[in-house]
């Protein structure tokens, strides 16, 4: 199994042992242990959920600190659509970026930009030859790590196509180079302004030896409160801060946008983490019917309601509708074709496809026989644990105990109920 | 079979919300054991139209999941009407399914086909008035 960092993280001195995100934990990776979070990161599939529930803000994300970046070589702001849903009384996504360059950044390249090439490619993909439908999209990095983990066989359903913020890296970095052939290449660097920690975990885990075209993965948080001090009413546009991405680029910020930009009649827009397992398992069952694309967000609604993002998400969603509204967002001529040329074939060129395989990754036992002993062993003492599914024993629930206990992980007197029941 | 892990399910017969929960939690279980994939995909398939089909003929029922070490065997048993000609059931497109079940999009005579494409062996013992049984069995491959 390849090595995977995850971008969530505990902090032992705020965690108080409650059991809070134990039970919200959508793949029961969490277990309390002298009387702290733990995360397995086999499991875990950084859906931030944790980071969203817990009162004593012990749960954080990890990621690149602005101070961690050096703003003398050519840095080049990569912001997530959801960005622009985070202003009150923006009305043109113009001012955004030039308080981006404010901060130092030598240049910005929209994320919403290169989310119009996605549709592009993806639209193509849906025609081509290759698509497997109903086609999963693989810009959610928590839905794909889940079906990789859960759903072996949704695999090869994914859309092998880089996510935008990739793809934005990529395109950046490449025009970058173009046009400054006096820079060396070496120092241009490219940074991506993220509403969720799954995306840090995604860039810092990608198997060796695969390019990754985003060099750094700030906060949105942090960048928000930087950018709140230097966007200005009246503020000077330059012509290097005129907005070049439009409607369907931005609408990937909130659900259904990426699908019903692709214009393709069936598809299906889920977002939440426990409604994407439920689509998830229907997908497997195979009851669902006339659908050709099926997107997935593991946050409502959608990317804006990441952890990271400062701003209520359906807040953010409204202003990014009066932002369509006000500001006249229009269809930019975005063309992949502009782009990459040579894409007739409906074939995705391997360059614009996703640096990760998607391929089972088992977490169950090698050993089947000797899991289904442990399995047995733990069905006969979860009949006889309190059902309560309290938590108190530092477990999700009695049944997940009762494997803890067995595999040795867990005591029989972790349970507080039980002694009380046989009373 | 007492050497197996057993898991039984309650299939609620009262409400189309819960049918197909013994499918998932009986996936989620065989995943944790280690079964290969496509053996996960045929059962949730075939498990998950059986209990359809006992929620619209039946109002519930029994489900009994037994794993042995090369064997999985589902067994879905209920009381209710029975299939008075299973060799006319088992054609793709035949639906005994209410008017208003089939406007609900099931009962589209799918089920017993599909259940028997998605498993090894399928055996159905059914009695009309009296109720039916259907096991589904999978081998599994050693590895």
């Amino acid at each position: 199994m390849a090595k995977y960092t995850h971008a969530v993280a505990i902090d032992p001195e705020k965690c108080t042992g409650c059991t809070t995100c134990l039970r919200r934990c959508p793949t029961e990776a969490i277990r309390i242990r002298n009387n702290k979070a733990e995360i397995n990161a086999v499991q875990c599939i950084d859906c931030g959920e944790c980071i969203r529930v817990c009162k004593h803000s012990a749960k954080h994300a990890s990621y690149d600190k602005l101070s961690d970046l050096d703003f003398s070589k050519y840095l080049i702001a990569l912001p997530a659509p959801s960005l622009f849903g985070q202003f009150n009384h923006l009305n043109e996504a113009d001012f955004v970026i030039q308080g981006l360059l404010d901060m130092g950044f030598s240049e910005v390249y929209e994320v919403a930009k290169a989310a119009e090439y996605v549709t592009d490619l993806t639209r193509m993909y849906l025609n081509g030859p290759d698509a497997v439908k109903p086609a999963i999209s693989s810009a959610c990095p928590v839905v794909v790590r889940l079906i990789k983990l859960r759903y072996p066989t949704l695999c090869e359903q994914l859309v092998p196509i880089m996510p935008p913020y990739e793809l934005a890296g990529k395109l950046a970095r490449e025009k970058a180079i173009a046009e400054h052939p006096e820079i060396d290449p070496e120092n241009i660097k490219t940074v991506f302004i993220s509403p969720c920690p799954a995306k840090v975990s995604w860039a810092k885990s990608v198997m060796e030896g695969q390019t990754v075209y985003v060099d750094y993965i700030t906060s949105m948080n942090d960048v928000y409160m930087e950018l709140l001090s230097r966007m200005k009413r009246d503020a000077v546009i330059s012509e290097e801060a005129a907005s070049e991405a439009g409607i369907v680029g931005i609408s990937w910020a909130t659900t259904s946008g990426e699908a019903a930009s692709l214009m393709n009649e069936g598809y299906l827009a889920a977002d939440g983490i426990d409604n994407v397992i439920k689509v998830l398992d229907d997908l497997e069952s195979g009851t669902v019917s006339d659908i050709s694309f099926v997107e997935l967000n593991a946050c409502s609604p959608g990317c804006v309601g990441g952890v990271l993002a400062p701003t209520n998400g359906y807040v953010a969603r409204v202003r990014l509708q009066n932002l369509r509204k006000i500001g006249g967002l229009v269809v930019k001529p975005n063309d992949i074709n502009d782009v990459v040329p040579g894409l007739d074939g409906g074939h995705i060129p391997p360059e614009y496809t996703e640096a990760e395989a998607f391929t089972y990754m088992p977490e169950g036992a090698p050993n089947m026989l000797a899991m289904m002993l442990a399995m047995k062993k733990a069905e006969a003492l979860a009949d006889k644990l309190p059902k309560k599914d309290c938590g108190a024993c530092g477990s999700p629930t009695c049944r997940a105990f009762a494997l803890d206990v067995v595999n040795g992980e867990a005591k029989l007197e972790d349970c507080k109920i039980r002694p009380q029941m046989e009373g | 079979m007492s050497e197996a892990l057993h898991y039984h399910f309650d299939v609620d017969g009262a409400s189309f919300a819960n049918a197909g929960r013994a499918s998932v939690e009986t996936k989620k279980l065989l995943r944790q054991l280690g079964v290969a994939p496509e053996v996960i995909r045929s059962i949730s398939v075939a498990m998950y139209e059986g209990e359809i089909n006992m929620v619209i003929h039946a109002h519930g029922g029994d489900a009994d999941v037994y794993i042995t070490e090369d064997t999985i065997i589902i067994i879905l048993k209920d009381v209710g009407p029975g299939i008075r000609n299973v060799e006319e059931a088992m054609k793709e497109g035949f639906s005994t399914a209410p008017e208003n079940i089939r406007a609900l999009g099931f009962g589209a005579g799918m089920g017993l086909p599909n259940m028997k494409r998605y498993s090894d062996e399928m055996h159905i013992d059914t009695k009309v008035g009296v109720g039916t049984t259907i096991e589904l069995w999978y081998h599994l491959k050693k590895n």
